[in-house]
């Protein structure tokens, strides 16, 4: 038997989801494990602690998964560890490729965040006016250690080198499935590339004006979910409801898309873009009717970072500019 | 003083560590569970489009991937002043149940089960669910996890995406189902309710026969004398998607009962400097006490094991053939031997399998009428549900075109911060002798937080031989042999 592949998963700032999408390979997973060796799938599954991997030679991981953002001083020194231990790694996800729905959190000051959620907050009851800390001497003999949230979150190629990337929030187990079979069969692109199958989101939608002729229209309405459901044939973007799929990628199969709902881009920017939000907003921009359309969609849609950066917040152009000048959000 | 940390504790989803704190002689002065980190979802959900934070809460964890999007969107049924029609609220129904199948599958499976299958002193390298498929067989695994997918498959069905769903819109639901979809559903869902019983099988075999198991799943090492909430419904039985919410002291008095914002007239959240997440505790029962056990302790759990303390039966039928053997075999209530909580999964796991059977049998969930127009803004919503690992509270309020504006968010694990903490104080000073630290008495300790978040660790002998001998039997729905799997 060939030798395994020496695979290893981190869960950095994140949830975890990603590495379900590998469990959701069901019993696919078992077929799976004939051809991978898990040496380190923490915190998750495995009971690999920090200090088992800081002791593995360097580049003794042939391949290792990064799920999650870069949060805290923790997170950055394990995927420093396990970059040095692997010979390749993948920015596995959303979060790890783009920031994710939490990186959201730099369109606030690190103090407005804390002060929200351990003051501020209804249920919370802080007579003393005490904040989670770095370190903490309790009784005045017990020394305990927080690693300390970093002042901005960053993607997993602004800390390290970076070999593939994989969108998704989570990436979906089928997808996930084609990736397996691909590695274990050495068929990889060139280093630094998304693993994708290319096609955006509206290539894989069977409501695609193209596909369907259904003909292209200007959009001259703007609606939200709340305000009425779409026609389950027609574009949804079309119908005023804004979806975010001309410009995502779509190796999810246009799964939301499916069960009449837009999309908001966790998969990624298609091929050639860096800044999925500015090209989002383009997009949609261009795509409006007249004035009074953007107009409408600027009175229903009144925050757009949290709106076109959903998902990829920390790879704006923008945000660490935001995140210094932010004073609050309403 | 010698510190002690178990960095990271392994085998739950989210970042925690242990610190353990040895007087001169080596024996535990004091433990410390610290959750090591933060994201702040209450400061940036405002701003945000009320219909929108459904889908995007989902991302707060997932391994519970259904939870916080089912709570959100109850609390968003409430901002707009709508009720989803009988057919929307059944598909949710079925959707959450689904996911509770496959949550407490993983939970029991992939993150629970090694440590009394594998062994809890066996090397780490082998105590996971790697390890787990080599001890049972290729077989076995295999069919559990095709089972457990199939749950995946209707959550992705009905919520659109395996994870992180998006059918959530106020009033309603955003995917109809069709009538052969309808009977792919009830199809699975009959081999659901075969995992449940297969589960609880093998809960039996490896546990309950287990002599050395259950003196440890019954003694005083792994107890925690807490108060306890969960969900009831108006004839007092077990419900997870919508019902009141019961709360009982620790020695099993009738504390009150709540919904929707009088949350906040039971519940309030203690900060403390060293770890960052809160600790609830019961103010009906008083001011805040301390981390502390036994009477008058205003710290509670919640979760399977509490739930199974707060009702009076289970909603389907099998499950409660289960619940009765369960409260037989500890006799008093409520129950404190945290190692239960795994048994306590289990059946709630078939419970949720024959929901969703129920649910897919029901000729109403195929209507067209799945959603009811919102045409006004009230401002403010709170969702509460049974999430799988306890009592969850999303609570919001917007401005008068539904954009958020306040949130609060009381999580499962959250309330049981407090028990936590102490289990683990516990168990490390049941362990912990003259400065042994080895990796296996360390398992132990960490045994005591797993069984309130993802897992049971049930473990008082390591298992030999590398394989334990495993038959299991499934049957079919009329009794007759189905399978036979066994890994010698």
């Amino acid at each position: 038997m060939a030798e395994k592949i020496k695979t290893a998963f981190l869960l950095a700032g994140g949830c975890a989801g990603c590495e379900m999408s590998v469990v959701d390979l069901s019993e696919h997973l078992v077929d799976a494990l004939d051809s991978l060796e898990i040496v380190f799938w923490a915190p998750t599954v495995l009971d690999a602690k920090y200090s088992d991997l800081e002791a593995m030679p360097d580049k003794s991981i042939d391949l290792a998964f990064v799920d999650g953002m870069i949060r805290n001083t923790e997170n950055l020194h394990t995927v420093k560890v396990l970059r040095d231990k692997s010979k390749v790694l993948v920015a596995f996800g959303a979060c790890a490729s783009m920031g994710g729905i939490a990186a959201m959190g730099d369109l606030h000051t690190k103090q407005e965040l804390f002060q929200e959620a351990y003051k501020d907050s209804f249920s919370t009851d802080n007579p003393d006016n005490v904040y989670p800390s770095p370190e903490y001497l309790l009784d005045g003999k017990y020394n305990l250690t927080l690693p300390a949230i970093l002042d901005h979150c960053s993607t997993l190629d602004q800390v390290v080198d970076v070999d593939y990337f994989v969108g998704g929030c989570p990436p979906n187990y089928a997808f996930v499935g084609k990736l397996v079979n691909a590695i274990i069969a050495g068929d990889l692109p060139p280093a630094g590339s998304w693993l994708t199958n290319g096609k955006a989101v509206c290539d894989v939608c069977k409501r695609n004006p193209a596909t369907t002729n259904q003909g292209r229209f200007l959009v001259d309405e703007v609606k939200r979910t709340c305000d009425d459901r779409p026609d389950p044939e027609i574009c949804l973007l079309q119908q005023g409801f804004m979806c975010f799929g001309p410009v995502t990628q779509g190796d999810c199969g246009g799964s939301c898309l499916n069960v009449n709902i837009p999309c908001r881009g966790c998969g990624g920017p298609i091929p050639g873009i860096k800044d999925f939000g500015a090209r989002c907003a383009s997009m949609l921009a261009s795509s409006m009717a007249d004035d009074a359309t953007t107009q409408k969609f600027m009175d229903k849609f009144n925050n757009m970072a949290k709106l076109f950066y959903r998902y990829s917040h920390t790879t704006s152009k923008l945000n660490h500019a935001i995140a210094g000048h932010k004073e609050d959000t309403p | 003083m010698k510190k002690i940390e178990i960095n990271p504790i392994t085998r739950l989803e989210g970042h925690g560590k242990i610190a353990i704190f040895l007087d001169d002689s080596g024996n535990v002065d004091d433990a410390f569970f610290q959750t090591v980190e933060f994201r702040g979802y209450e400061k940036f959900l405002q701003g945000m489009p009320i219909e929108e934070v459904p889908r995007t809460v989902s991302t707060i964890c997932g391994v519970c991937r259904g939870v916080h999007f089912t709570a959100a969107m109850k609390a968003v049924d409430q901002v707009f002043g709508v009720t989803p029609p009988p057919a929307g609220r059944k598909l949710r129904e079925l959707f959450f149940n689904a996911h509770y199948v496959e949550d407490h599958t993983v939970v029991l499976y992939a993150l629970g089960f090694p440590d009394f299958v594998v062994g809890p002193e066996a090397s780490p390298a082998e105590r996971n669910v790697v390890g787990l498929i080599n001890a049972v067989g290729a077989d076995v695994g295999r069919e559990v996890l095709r089972k457990r997918g199939l749950a995946v498959k209707i959550f992705e069905l009905l919520g659109g995406k395996p994870s992180h769903a998006v059918s959530a819109i106020p009033g309603g639901w955003s995917k109809k189902l069709s009538e052969e979809e309808r009977k792919q559903v009830e199809a699975w869902s009959q081999e659901l309710v075969e995992l449940g019983e297969l589960t609880l099988k093998i809960f039996d075999d490896v546990v309950l026969k287990n002599d050395k198991y259950m003196e440890l799943v019954t003694g005083d090492t792994y107890k925690v004398e807490v108060g306890y909430m969960g969900s009831v419904d108006p004839q007092g039985l077990g419900t997870f998607y919508h019902g009141t919410q019961k709360v009982i002291d620790s020695d099993g008095k009738l504390i009150g009962t709540f919904e929707g914002k009088e949350y906040l007239d039971f519940i309030a959240e203690r900060v403390k400097p060293w770890t960052y997440l809160k600790f609830p505790y019961q103010k009906k029962i008083g001011p805040w006490k301390g981390i502390v056990e036994g009477p008058g302790t205003n710290i509670f759990a919640v979760g399977p094991l509490a739930r199974m303390n707060v009702i009076e039966g289970m909603s389907t039928p099998i499950a409660q053939k289960h619940f009765e053997k369960f409260h037989a075999t500890f006799g008093a209530k409520p129950v404190h031997h945290i190692l239960a909580y795994h048994w306590a999964r289990a059946i709630e796991m078939l419970s949720a399998a024959e929901k969703c059977l129920e649910l897919s049998r029901d000729p109403e969930i195929t209507s067209n009428e799945i959603w009811t127009k919102p045409t006004s803004c009230t401002g403010e919503g709170v969702g509460i549900i049974e999430a799988s690992r306890g009592t969850l509270i999303h609570h919001y309020l917007t401005d008068e075109k539904g954009i958020v504006t306040k949130a609060n968010l009381i999580v499962s694990t959250t309330h049981n911060n407090g028990p936590i903490n102490l289990a683990v104080k516990k168990a490390a000073r049941h362990f912990i002798k003259n400065g042994d630290v080895s990796p296996s008495i360390l398992n132990y300790v960490e045994m005591s937080f797993r069984p309130y978040d993802l897992c049971l660790a049930c473990a008082t002998h390591t298992v030999t031989g590398g394989q334990s001998p495993l038959e299991i039997e499934i049957f079919d729905k009329d009794g007759k042999l189905y399978k036979r799997l066994k890994n010698f």
